[in-house]
């Protein structure tokens, strides 16, 4: 588990990255009345970057380094 | 989290430090002249001996192991002088083995301390026997 | 409407079948095969997160501010990025230590405090209790809901009920049955429950598998999917307004407050330190769990918002509470079966928390409440009772009907006053108190108990006073005045606009006030003074425990002699004498031993036994308690670690003031080597090394000394202080050296030594050696000489060994020569079978008696005009050990004031002998 601190730096970078996404003034981008595909933009911005940080965290954890 | 105490001037005894190891001594006489102590030292019995005669202290920290005469003799000789029995002995020994500590005390010794010894625990002990008279005997 | 009696039979049954699956998970566990050690079940287990305050306040919240329910699920997904480095360091500290609880985290961090450990249980009961109420009150409302429906509900009217006649109270006693079964069914130095955690994980799939019924069944059955239903509610204003700016939370500083407060939640809630350290099987399942964990709440979080609108849609406005959606939308449409699953998911939702978060809370109470107490009532001798395993599960169980009667006890008072959130956020706020002390604690060795019991208590008093206190007012049970106008009218100090801040939510109003104070007081007096020297070890051991502490183990380094019959009496006193025998053996077996009475009383052992009562009563009593047993300490090395410490430290302090470095650094470097040095003297088990530790102690109390004294006298002039550092330079030089002689000895005689014997030319030894001395010798003024007849026959010998004893000799002659005109002579002379070299002296000399005892260990030649010894007492032993192995003599001629010669003879090989005897 202590493996390479590779891993534990590109997971604080992702919750770095998450700290931008989930905050203002990136989240006031997506605060208006706009929906895409019939779902209201900001909804739809939140739960994608949450699914795409959990996809980067899947990826980074079960990525085997050599 | 003991600190230590502000000096009480009242508290100011003479102690006689006997220890043969130089640093151990040094450390000896620079903590307890910091509590306003009249400090004399003697690195081994006689010398011990010539100064108690010469001015009897309150408290006596003796080391054990010291050459030539021990610190359980000298203990021993100190209680058999009249005009030492409201003196305090504290014996510093290197070895905590309880037999030793038992010996010390039947010879009437009033404390002991085991080195490496904490600077505070030494301090609270010389404070405590300082502070009550010696019991008449035992 | 349902009947009432088919609901609570079917609550009951739930409860039942955690029953057999908490039953079925600890006999598994008994039989080895644990059905909890995957990370699977860890990551459901940490679901334990998700309670009815998510199941069903969510689509509440969601129904009023939109997207504002989210960050309380955004926060731990981030904080799950940093589990590598803040998670993974908790669990391995707490499997070091044995650590069971936050409280007792907090307290063995800065110096096992009891001080520490209550403060931080007394807050986090006094957080909780709230907490557990909601979801008490929870249970409560999905009753009448589901009785009454389609009566409009009055929420939580059970609350006005009778206790006897109120389901919510045979609820919470049910799981306190539950909790006290699962919970305390055994003392176990881990204070781990496979049972329960496999009955929290199946609890966790339930209401998973609920909600996201209910919201499949909103999204497709009562619409046509997440468009249809965006699109019906974009139709009403109202509606349209919650999805644009996230609604009423387009308030961006509560949203950031609510992030971080969940942040932190996810690490210090008491029953989410339970299930992700203390129940924590294998730290590699936290891997896998850094993903999973941020995937669940991701898939209980997708159909709230859908839910939230289909019910506003769905309902007249202000007919049905939102709160209730996941129940009354599905029994809208007589879907029965699928109200009942979102019953049962709401119900394992709100018995999961209330069952962790007891247990959690009553190990605290117990360990670093009750039993410090108890301990220090010296009238009742506990320290001497032969078993207090009774009695602390005793104390345990009845924390437990206690926390649990306290949350039944503030659902009754308080259970109308404020909304499920509210009370939530109110808890939250509470363990985020914890943070500074803990995550400080983990990463600065500079954070002192001081520092963290004031931080703490002032973090606290805000939050009591800016959260709690205006929560009674708003339930009424203090007057209102004291939120509007402040406490005695002052306008300054209203609760809720501290200093006149205002425009900020209470919740962010108040984790801002009670930040600063936390953390203010919490640097600013770790920083008022040194750490004391157990604050710095501890610091030490949780701050760089990927050094000290490889996976899986817990070696800490404390040599006692306590027997090994006391430390299993000692044991069984808390954990039961029989378990304490099945604790020893387990012990006998992982040392890789026979049976329980060869097992050694060493370091290893007495801390073995130390974590185990640790277990049970909390590090800091466990730490008292063996101290009583283990009294005489031939050598702690704990001890030593701590005066080695301690003594680094005052050179690192000194070191800022004044820039001797390079001598500060050497005495470092030379307390580091013995120190390393000490460890593997440790391991060689000898008695001989008892005999050896009176001599360390010498030097070790120099040391120990004027470090304390440097520590404790900042005012100390430079000349002093570089004094009294010389001093500990000079005597941990010492320590290393005796040390490594005593472990050059110990080897020796036991066989242990390597030895390379080749061929040797004694002149170029014995030149080389005189060598290296010649510059000694010429500052102190004496002849050295070196005789050498023309020809010298090989030898088969180990050269540095053979050239160990010549320095040794050299060196001891050295120290003997105190004439002015002091002269040492080395000759060698070819005997008939062997060469003898001596080493002559005019110095001193040595008397007949105590050329008896010099070649004794620790005898050492006094100096008759100072009585000062010189030398180690080791040099002579060894150096005759050597020549003895070698196959030769070494032994003294002496005439006191007149010099000593030493002898020592090598043998010469049969054809050599034969060559010279031609």
């Amino acid at each position: 588990m202590n493996g390479p601190p590779l891993k534990g730096q590109r997971l604080v970078a992702l919750f770095l990255l998450g700290c931008l996404l989930f905050n203002f003034p990136l989240l006031s981008l997506f605060a208006g009345s706009t929906r895409l595909w019939g779902i209201p933009l900001i909804y739809l911005y939140v739960f994608v970057a949450w699914a795409v940080i959990i996809a980067l965290m899947a990826l980074i954890i079960e990525r085997k380094d050599h | 989290m003991p600190r230590l105490k502000p000096i009480e001037p009242a508290m100011a005894a003479r102690v006689l430090i006997v220890e043969d190891e130089e640093s151990i001594l040094l450390s000896l006489e620079f903590l307890l002249g910091k509590e306003g102590h009249a400090v004399s030292a003697a690195r081994d019995g006689a010398e011990a001996l010539r100064l108690l005669e010469a001015q009897p202290p309150d408290l006596v920290l003796l080391d054990v192991m010291l050459p030539l005469i021990d610190g359980f003799e000298l203990c021993r000789r100190i209680r058999a002088m009249p005009a030492l029995a409201a003196t305090r002995i504290m014996l510093v020994t290197a070895r905590g083995r309880e037999a030793e500590v038992a010996r010390g005390l039947a010879l009437g010794a009033d404390a002991y301390l085991t080195k490496p010894f904490s600077t505070r625990e030494l301090m609270e002990k010389v404070r405590g026997l300082l502070a009550a008279p010696r019991p008449p005997s035992r | 409407m349902l009947s009432g009696a088919l609901i609570v039979v079917l609550s009951f049954a739930y409860v039942g079948l955690l029953f057999a699956i908490a039953y079925w998970g600890d006999k598994r566990a008994d039989a080895g095969r644990s059905i909890i050690a995957n990370p699977y079940i860890y990551t459901l287990s940490l679901a334990v997160y998700c309670t009815s305050w998510t199941f069903y306040g969510s689509v509440g919240r969601a129904a009023t501010s939109g997207i504002g329910f989210l960050p309380i699920y955004l926060g731990p997904t981030l904080m799950a990025a940093l589990w590598w480095y803040v998670l993974l360091k908790m669990v391995r500290i707490s499997k070091a230590h044995r650590i069971t609880s936050i409280a007792d985290f907090i307290a063995s961090r800065y110096g096992k405090s009891h001080l520490l450990g209550g403060l931080v249980t007394v807050i986090a009961v006094l957080g909780i209790v709230p907490y557990i109420a909601l979801q008490l009150k929870a249970i409560s409302a999905s009753f009448s809901t589901m009785l009454q429906y389609p009566n409009t509900v009055a929420t939580g009217s059970a609350a006005s009920l009778p206790f006897l006649q109120d389901n919510t109270f045979y609820i919470a006693m049910l799981l306190a049955a539950f909790t006290i079964l699962f919970g305390t069914r055994h003392l176990d130095a881990t204070e781990r429950h496979e049972g329960l955690v496999a009955a929290i994980a199946f609890e966790s799939i339930v209401k998973l598998v609920a909600f996201i019924a209910v919201g499949v069944f909103v999204t497709w059955g009562m619409f046509n999917g997440f468009a249809d239903v965006f699109d019906k509610a974009s139709a009403s204003p109202e509606l349209n307004a919650l999805l644009v700016q996230g609604g009423a939370s387009g308030n961006y500083t509560t949203w950031a407050s609510l992030t971080v407060l969940s942040m932190l939640a996810i690490i210090l809630l008491p029953r989410q330190f339970q299930v992700a350290v203390v129940e924590n099987v294998d730290e590699r399942h936290l891997n896998k769990a850094i993903w999973l964990f941020p995937l669940y709440l991701f898939a209980i979080n997708i159909f709230v918002l859908p839910i939230a609108l289909g019910g506003l849609m769905h309902f007249p406005p202000g007919t049905v509470d939102a709160d209730t959606f996941v129940l009354t939308l599905p029994m809208s449409e007589q879907r029965t079966w699928l109200a009942l699953l979102a019953f049962i998911g709401g119900l394992s939702a709100a018995t999961g928390m209330v069952i962790v978060e007891t247990i959690a809370l009553s190990t605290m109470v117990c360990n670093d409440l009750v039993m410090p107490i108890l301990l220090r009532w010296k009238f009742l001798r506990l320290t001497e009772r032969r078993d207090l395993s009774g009695l602390l599960l005793g104390i345990r169980r009845a924390a437990i009907v206690v926390v649990l009667v306290l949350g039944y006890g503030y659902f009754h008072l308080a259970g109308e006053a404020y909304a499920l959130v509210s009370i939530g956020l109110i808890s939250f706020t509470a363990v985020a108190q914890f943070a500074p002390a803990m995550i400080g604690g983990l990463f600065w060795k500079g954070g002192t108990r001081l520092g963290a019991l004031l931080g703490l208590g002032a973090g606290f008093l805000v939050w009591l006073y800016s959260l709690l206190l205006p929560s009674f007012a708003k339930s009424g049970w203090l007057p209102i005045t004291f939120l509007t106008e402040g406490i005695f009218g002052i306008d300054l100090l209203k609760p809720q606009e501290l200093f006149g801040l205002d425009g900020l939510d209470d919740i962010s109003h108040c984790l801002f006030w009670s930040m600063i104070a936390n953390i203010g007081c919490y640097v600013g007096f770790s920083l008022w003074r040194r750490p004391t020297a157990t604050e710095h070890s501890q610091a030490n051991l949780f701050v760089d425990v990927f050094r000290h502490v490889a996976p899986g183990s817990g070696s800490r380094f404390w040599r006692g002699s306590a027997t090994v019959a006391d430390l299993q009496t000692l044991l069984g006193r808390f954990i039961g004498p029989e378990r304490a025998g099945e604790s020893f053996a387990a012990y006998a077996r992982s040392q890789g031993i026979q049976g329980s009475e060869q097992i050694a009383a060493n370091a290893v052992l007495v801390h073995y036994v130390e974590s185990q009562i640790a277990g049970a009563i909390g590090s800091a009593s466990a730490r008292d308690m063996v101290a009583s047993v283990v009294v005489e300490e031939p050598l702690a090395l704990d001890e030593v670690m701590a005066i080695i410490d301690e003594a680094s430290q005052a050179l690192a302090y000194s070191r800022q003031l004044e820039q001797k470095s390079r001598e500060l650094e050497a005495a470092t470097n030379e307390l580091r080597s013995a120190n390393q040095r000490l460890q593997e003297l440790d391991r060689l088990k000898d008695d001989f090394i008892s005999t050896v530790t009176h001599e360390l102690r010498t030097p070790l109390t120099s040391i120990r000394a004027f470090s304390e004294i440097l520590s404790d006298n900042p005012q100390l002039d430079a000349e002093q202080r570089a004094r009294f550092l010389g001093i500990i330079t000079r005597e941990s030089e010492r320590l290393t050296r005796l040390i490594n002689q005593v472990l050059d000895l110990a080897k020796i005689e036991s066989g242990a030594a390597d030895w390379h014997p080749s061929e040797i030319d004694m002149r170029e030894v014995l030149e080389d050696a005189v060598a290296a001395m010649s510059q000694v010798c010429k500052e102190r003024n004496i002849a050295l000489e070196l005789r050498l007849p023309e020809k010298l026959p090989r030898v088969m010998a180990d050269r540095d060994r053979v050239m160990q004893v010549v320095l040794n000799l050299l060196s001891n002659a050295i120290n003997f020569s105190d004439k002015s005109d002091s002269r040492i002579t080395v000759s060698v002379t070819v005997e008939a079978e062997a060469l003898c070299i001596d080493v002559a002296d005019n110095g001193i000399g040595i008397s007949p008696a105590d050329q008896a005892v010099i070649f004794e260990k620790f005898r050492q030649v006094s100096d008759s005009s100072s009585g000062k010894p010189r030398g180690s007492g080791l040099g002579l032993v060894i150096s005759r050990e050597i020549v003895r192995h070698l196959g030769g003599r070494l032994w003294v001629d002496s005439t006191p004031g007149l010099g000593s010669t030493f002898h020592f003879t090598l043998p010469l090989r049969r054809e050599d002998a034969a060559a010279e005897a031609d």
